[in-house]
């Protein structure tokens, strides 16, 4: 099977902030000084277990970056042409779950669907039943085998899980070094064993309106939230640093007109803005079909323009701490020295100032990143949010909210969206408060020999 | 502080000004009309004149600055921006696409939404500063941690599902109340309650966790020290020296969004059917109606800036030693 690559305007995105990443960790690595912070984060266990439970998302997500289209069939010789359907290594390792789609709704582990349907029973008559699941559960003649099957998968999948988890632990044991992260690395991969061995057959989340496997859609969703967490912050940082710094430092008319610009924004109720916006961008994408050559470049592209919209509104809040921090700096006697002796503005700046700032930086944009996963949810329900083809958890809530008003009710998809949020935003949270305890100078910290 | 009063209002102005031009350019310059009326009668098959006619109907046919067919006058207020920028500071905010008067809709809806956002508003501060004072007074124990812990749960939860859950459960597993609607009068009690109780719910993870933050900041410093040392029970130097002196960081956070408690809360409204200005404005959005989103973009700011005067006069009213001039 031949395929081609596809890098998508969020793949490249997501690909430089990974190497601006790597670069910043090899300069922090080489110095002892920015390392001490880290050592801090890494010494508290809620921060590991936190970081360890992220990490599981963040593979998730890079494996969903990246994308691919693979060469249709074709009889004779001639142009290859690639099916119009961007896949990504993510889709093609959990195969069955993403093409295994029944008819409509199923519950979790079910056999059945989960509406009557007229078949012909063995005399041929007619009867309302639930009919047989195509996929879930295919291999079980009746549902009395369910159990025992359900049990023993269960307990083989979280044997095999544990077992490598355990070789992980012990070959990671000097950097992990807590008992809790240990055991919570080894939790962590029975629960992800148990759950490859139990979806190879079963739709363990159910399946939603059109058939598909809500554990599938779910685990895409995780690529959409981390996007949104993260580029968004691709386009506030860089806004909030240059303007503050300098509002800061240059004070008179540069610091005028960057507070009004600020000001100015910062009025305009942030969802009314963001919704002003990417109701503009919508009639600009809508009016411009021939840009785009599949429906996913279309999704993703309103997807970076999203990051875009929500990074151009919300650096206010950053851009005035820095310029408030800013402002003290600049009264220090290193930095009145470096005047004195003549050094050019630009250099104090990022020789001086930038260094010294830089905490509040990275505390605003871990405390930023639960905040923007969440919004993204809202966003999508308001119907400014991902494009309605895109999976994410804005669509999945979006999709499943009128569910709960059916009778029977279908509550997985829903339930399904609410453990994968709240686990990936309290891990961002919990992760968020160790950074920040870490970094931040005014706690004032007793440690021996540090 | 009457000449600082006049002194903030003025320098509103600009920023008013600011945020006009901000919409303006949003809504006309980089979407022409001609694109909006596309957008709105179907991308495709669409004809000139069909263009035309709508464009005539909503009043989107002029130039955009400067009319350079109309007489003198004219050259400036018969175009776009005069018509459906510049009146919005007198409140004219013309007509929705459904040919009703925006300002007309905003002031009936106001009162649904107040019904909602003002008891939510105030229970709330009741309830997450006791919250917040009870993790203070039993700070570094269990209960302080086992409260921090519930705080960093409650707000890892999107409000959404506050909503769907509450939703849920109350009205159509327990049948206490209505699922959604609204009645004026007495009868509004049954349709708010739910709203009421969720919105404080919801917000009790961050707000409880930020007060309590305020007031261990301040318990800590030497007065209360004193305060202990005369011999005052813990909880009177609490509720008497350390609320009072947190009051300044608390308004700060606060007096901002009493005026915006008028726009009410998208969520909530669209959710509980309340016939409020959040839901106004989400019916807008999905209905793409821009001169309803563009009265509420102009309205939220007007509101934002007034909850910021308002804040400076709330320090003056809790702290003597504060002098605006």
């Amino acid at each position: 099977m031949t395929f081609i690559p596809v890098i998508l305007w969020s793949d490249a995105l997501v690909f430089l902030l990974i190497s601006a990443i790597i670069a910043a960790t090899v300069y922090v690595r080489k110095r002892p000084h920015l390392r001490l912070p880290w050592q801090r984060v890494a010494r508290s266990s809620v921060a590991m277990v936190s970081m360890l439970v992220l990490s599981c998302f963040l593979v998730i997500g890079l494996l969903d970056t990246l994308h691919y289209r693979v060469a249709l069939p074709q009889a004779g010789s001639g142009e290859k042409v690639y099916s119009p359907e961007v896949l990504s290594v993510f889709d093609h390792l959990v195969g069955p779950l993403r093409t295994h789609t029944e008819k409509t709704y199923s519950a979790p582990f079910a056999l059945h669907l989960y509406a009557k349907e007229s078949m012909n029973d063995a005399q041929g008559n007619v009867v309302r039943d639930y009919p047989r699941l195509q996929y879930g559960g295919a291999h079980l003649d009746d549902v009395s085998q369910r159990a025992a099957d359900v049990a023993q998968r269960t307990v083989g999948g979280m044997l095999a899980g544990a077992l490598v988890g355990l070789l992980l632990a012990w070959s990671l044991r000097r950097h992990l070094k807590q008992r809790a992260v240990q055991l919570t690395l080894v939790a962590l991969t029975a629960f992800i064993g148990a759950l490859v061995s139990l979806a190879a057959v079963y739709h363990v989340l159910g399946t939603d309106k059109v058939g598909q496997d809500v554990l599938y859609l779910s685990l895409k969703s995780i690529r959409t939230g981390l996007i949104i967490g993260t580029l968004t912050t691709l386009v506030t940082l860089p806004l909030a640093l240059f303007l503050g710094v300098a509002a800061g430092y240059f004070r008179g008319w540069v610091d005028d007109v960057i507070q009004y610009v600020y000001t100015v924004l910062s009025s305009i109720p942030s969802v009314l803005l963001i919704a002003a916006a990417v109701l503009i961008m919508q009639v600009t994408i809508d009016t411009h079909p021939e840009w785009f050559e599949t429906s996913a470049a279309r999704a993703d592209l309103r997807l970076v323009a999203l990051c875009l919209i929500l990074g151009l509104t919300s650096w206010t809040g950053l851009c005035r701490l820095l310029r408030g921090e800013t402002l003290k700096l600049r009264e220090m006697e290193y930095i009145q020295a470096a005047q004195a002796f003549g050094v050019s503005s630009m250099r104090i700046l990022s020789r001086h100032i930038m260094p010294n700032v830089m905490h509040i930086i990275l505390i605003a944009l871990v405390m930023d990143f639960s905040a923007l996963v969440l919004a993204e949810a809202v966003l999508s329900y308001v119907g400014v949010g991902v494009d309605p083809s895109m999976i994410s958890f804005g669509t999945m809530i979006n999709g499943a909210r009128l569910e709960m008003g059916r009778e029977p009710v279908v509550w997985w998809a829903l339930a399904s969206a609410f453990v994968f949020m709240l686990v990936l935003v309290l891990a961002a949270n919990l992760l968020a408060d160790a950074v920040r305890d870490a970094f931040d100078p005014r706690l004032n910290r007793t440690e021996g020999g540090a | 502080m009457i000449a600082y009063l006049i002194r903030r209002i003025l320098y509103a102005i600009p920023i008013l000004i600011g945020v006009n031009l901000l919409t303006f350019a949003l809504f006309f310059v980089v979407n022409t009309p001609d694109d909006m009326a596309r957008m709105q009668l179907g991308i495709k098959r669409v004809t000139p004149e069909a263009i035309d006619r709508w464009k005539q109907q909503r009043g989107y046919d002029k130039p955009l600055f400067v009319n350079t067919a109309a007489d003198s006058a004219g050259t400036f207020t018969d175009t776009i921006f005069w018509q459906k920028s510049a009146s919005m500071f007198v409140f004219d905010f013309g007509y929705s696409d459904d040919g009703r008067n925006i300002s007309r809709e905003i002031a009936t809806r106001m009162g649904p939404s107040l019904a909602i956002a003002l008891p939510t508003f105030l229970i709330g501060l009741v309830v997450y500063v006791s919250f917040a004072l009870l993790m203070t007074l039993f700070r570094a124990t269990a209960l302080d941690m086992a409260g921090v812990a519930l705080c960093v749960l409650l707000m890892s939860i999107s409000g959404l599902f506050y909503i769907i859950g509450g939703q849920f459960v109350v009205s159509k597993l327990w049948h206490l109340v209505p699922i959604s609607g609204y009645a004026g009068g007495a009868d509004s009690f049954k349709f708010v309650v739910l709203p009421i109780i969720i919105g404080v719910v919801g917000g009790v993870g961050s707000s409880s966790r930020w007060y309590r933050t305020i007031f261990l900041e301040e318990i800590g410093k030497d007065y209360v020290r004193t305060a202990r040392a005369k011999g005052l029970s813990e909880l009177r130097v609490l509720f008497t020296h350390v609320l009072k002196n947190a009051m300044i960081p608390i308004l700060t956070g606060v007096v901002v969004v009493i005026p915006l408690l008028f726009m009410g809360s998208l969520l909530t409204e669209s959710f509980f059917g309340i016939p409020g200005l959040g839901s106004y404005t989400i019916d807008a959005i999905n209905a793409q109606d821009f001169s309803v989103v563009r009265a509420m973009v102009f309205l939220g700011s007007v509101l934002y800036i007034a909850g910021l005067i308002l804040t400076d006069i709330s320090y003056t009213v809790v702290d003597p030693r504060v002098r605006l001039q």
